[in-house]
């Protein structure tokens, strides 16, 4: 690079100590060299997103650019609890698979990353470089594989970060889900841990057709980490991907759903609810790309924030010239419970077909005084209410979670914070 | 017993409320009526805590004690019920989910064991039968989708299942159809007894042939301007209020 270019290229920032940690790594990292050294190089160039990017406006890594991360240790002692597994249950301690821990699903084929280290082609690290940071470094994650026709019911995949290290530590998951035509599963992903530290999972998703993947994220992370997710899926004819992120925990979060309907009558849902309070900052960032015609894609997306929270949704909608007879439909509602909560929504349709339905609408509002005053004159303590008005504005997203497994987990979680939030 | 002594009120600083003087000992009905406008549902506001009036002056005591400064759900646990003019919808609330949470938020206020959900489902569908309502309504989202006659009874069955000591009844008249007014009505009889009083708040005389009250009072311009036996309320259905606000004025 010469000194012109230099001075004018805008600073990559917090590139630096990652590719450091790279360079030390590199021939212990498994998997095809020459795509982890394409995505270094993406990442030395463009470095994490800043504001001035038009998709990461709302969102500042500079928090994340201005600490030092390490690898994790080997974690063969951390000590963590999990409530009993209902069925199959896949966990990652600080990104890496423990399996003295999981139970390994009978209807899906399993093996981690680190044993099958393929970067499939629906990731774009060229195009983003948080993916490009993962594809640089992933050392492990879930490979998933449901064949074709089966039904694999719930499998829970579970990560945990560990903390406690010197350093703070940054893991970067690699996941590949694969439904076979007409398979059909329900991932539920649970998303925890302690101090500081950095999540920053890649997810592919390979609906064939007629297959169907319920895959519902409970983001609980440590209220002092940083998880920064990235979901590919793409989905064929007559498939279904079911997607719902609840995002409670985290200093900062965000999770970037790309989705990709290329078969004719697919369906992709990307739901999503963000609970955030304190200085927490929650980013839900969409993109449903409608390549097929008769496809339908859905969204409801709530924030409830409080304190000084900050909650983003941006969702753009491409219709595609051949995608006639899309149905989209977007929605999202904020509920501020404070004064010096701020919500941020950017709705985007780019529509090239002509027979299409698409609508989208944004509120938001406070919790309604007129609500608040009936429970109460009913007797309901105004603590108790508001917490009732709180789960009635999200009931509309959560009666998205069909899986009843699923959405009790996602009930524990609500009902956690709430007696937090009035402890 | 409600005594209600020179209370004042006002609604953004506009007085509503100028000196209403009123008794409702224990075991009584008293009507009231009114001209629109006049602050018959700002009395009730009033009594039930509704934060945006203030309080201005003078006094709202139940059973000795003072109301006017209590939070709107301690006043729920002490007895006093408000149905509303206007019922408020409650979105993603289930009608079964609510009632069983108020029940039980004024059982454990009072010290009194909470119900489990089958305990309460029994009670609950036993007083819709009374009230000649569908189970599903138990089912719905709070007054979402109701009709008004339908919003009007689930205050009614909201009576019914919490068992005020003192209910405010707030024009629960207007809208019913006319067999919904007598089964109303029966669900107002079947509460009156010694420890049961109420004001219904109302424009018209039918109700008040359903549900005889032992005294009339009439309401205008935040006062009350006449009170009377239940003959009252045939003079007021012949004659209107037109001097009476002239006496009020
Ligand atoms: N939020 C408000 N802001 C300003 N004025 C108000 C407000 N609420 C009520 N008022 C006024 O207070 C007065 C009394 O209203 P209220 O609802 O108590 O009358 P009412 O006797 O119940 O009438 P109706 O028979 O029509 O139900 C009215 O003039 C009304 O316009
Ligand atoms: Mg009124």
């Amino acid at each position: 690079m010469n000194d012109i270019a230099q001075a004018r290229a805008p600073a990559a920032i917090g590139a630096e100590g990652f590719l450091a940690r790279y360079a030390g790594l590199r021939a212990r990292l498994p998997g095809d060299e020459t795509r982890r050294d394409a995505a270094a190089e993406s990442f030395r160039a463009r470095g994490l997103p800043t504001r001035r990017d038009e998709a990461w406006k709302y969102t500042d890594l500079r928090p994340v650019a201005a600490l030092a991360f390490h690898e994790p240790l080997l974690a063969t002692d951390t000590d963590f609890k999990l409530p009993p597994a209902p069925g199959a249950r896949l966990v990652f301690v600080d990104g890496r698979f423990r399996e003295d821990a999981s139970r390994l699903p009978d209807g899906a084929a399993f093996t981690p990353f680190a044993r099958a280290p393929r970067f499939d082609a629906l990731a774009r690290p060229e195009a983003h470089p948080l993916v490009a940071l993962n594809t640089m470094l992933a050392e492990d994650g879930a490979v998933l594989t449901v064949p074709d026709g089966v039904d694999a019911g719930l499998v829970e995949l579970v990560s945990i970060g560990a903390g406690g290290t010197r350093h703070p530590a940054a893991f970067h998951p690699r996941h590949a889900i694969r439904l076979g035509r007409g398979a059909q599963m329900t991932l539920l992903e649970t998303l925890i841990g302690e101090g500081v530290y950095l999540h920053n999972p890649v997810m592919s998703v390979m609906v064939a057709e007629g297959a169907a993947l319920a895959h519902v994220r409970l983001q609980n992370e440590s209220q002092a980490a940083f998880h920064l997710a990235t979901v590919y899926a793409g989905i064929a004819e007559g498939g279904t991907y079911d997607g719902f992120t609840l995002n409670l925990g985290a200093r900062l979060c965000r999770t970037e759903i790309h989705t990709r309907l290329h078969g004719p009558g697919g369906a992709a849902h990307l739901n999503a609810a963000q609970v955030l309070r304190g200085v927490q900052h929650g980013d839900v960032t969409t993109v449903v790309a409608h390549d097929a015609p008769n496809c339908a894609s859905r969204q409801t997306v709530k924030n409830v924030l409080d304190g000084r929270a900050r909650g983003v949704f941006q969702g753009r909608i491409e219709v595609a010239q051949a995608a006639q007879k899309t149905d989209g439909y977007q929605m999202n509602q904020a509920l501020l419970l404070s004064p010096d909560a701020e919500v941020d929504s950017k709705p985007e349709l780019r529509i090239f077909a002509d027979d299409v339905k698409c609508s989208h609408g944004a509120t938001v509002g406070a919790l309604d005084p007129d609500q608040l005053f009936y429970l109460r004159t009913r007797g309901v303590p105004e603590i108790e209410a508001r917490a009732m008005l709180v789960r009635a504005f999200l009931d509309e997203a959560l009666t998205l979670v069909s899986h009843p497994a699923a959405r009790a987990a996602l009930d524990g979680a609500l009902s956690a914070w709430w007696e937090q939030e009035t402890a | 017993m409600l005594r209600i002594e020179n209370l004042t009120a006002s609604i953004a600083d506009k007085p509503i409320l100028k000196g209403i003087d009123l008794e409702v000992p224990q075991g009584e009905v008293h009507a009231i009526m009114g001209p629109n406008g006049s602050g018959k549902s700002t009395l009730s506001y009033v009594l039930a805590g509704r934060e945006d009036y203030e309080v201005t002056g003078g006094s709202a005591t139940f059973d000795g004690r003072e109301l006017l400064g209590m939070e709107p759900e301690e006043r729920a646990a002490l007895g006093v019920f408000l149905a509303f003019q206007y019922p408020v919808e409650l979105p993603g609330v289930g009608n079964a989910n609510f009632l069983r949470t108020a029940l039980n938020a004024q059982r454990r206020a009072r010290g009194e064991a909470e119900l489990d959900a089958v305990q309460f489902l029994k009670m609950a569908r036993a007083e819709l039968k009374r009230l000649a309502m569908p189970d599903d309504m138990l089912k719905r989202n709070v007054n979402v989708g109701f009709s008004g006659g339908e919003k009007k009874r689930n205050e009614v069955l909201q009576m019914a299942i919490l068992r005020p000591r003192l209910a405010i009844l707030d024009e629960t008249d207007s809208g019913l159809d006319i067999d919904a007014l007598k089964i109303v009505a029966e669900g107002v009889n079947a509460l009156r007894g010694p420890d049961f009083s109420a004001l219904v708040i109302t424009h018209y005389q039918r109700l008040l042939e359903h549900i005889v009250p032992d005294r009339v009072h009439v309401l205008a311009g935040g006062r009350i301007v006449r009170s009377g036996g239940p003959e009252l309320a045939h003079e007021l259905e012949a004659r209107g209020y037109a001097d009476m606000a002239a006496e009020a004025a």
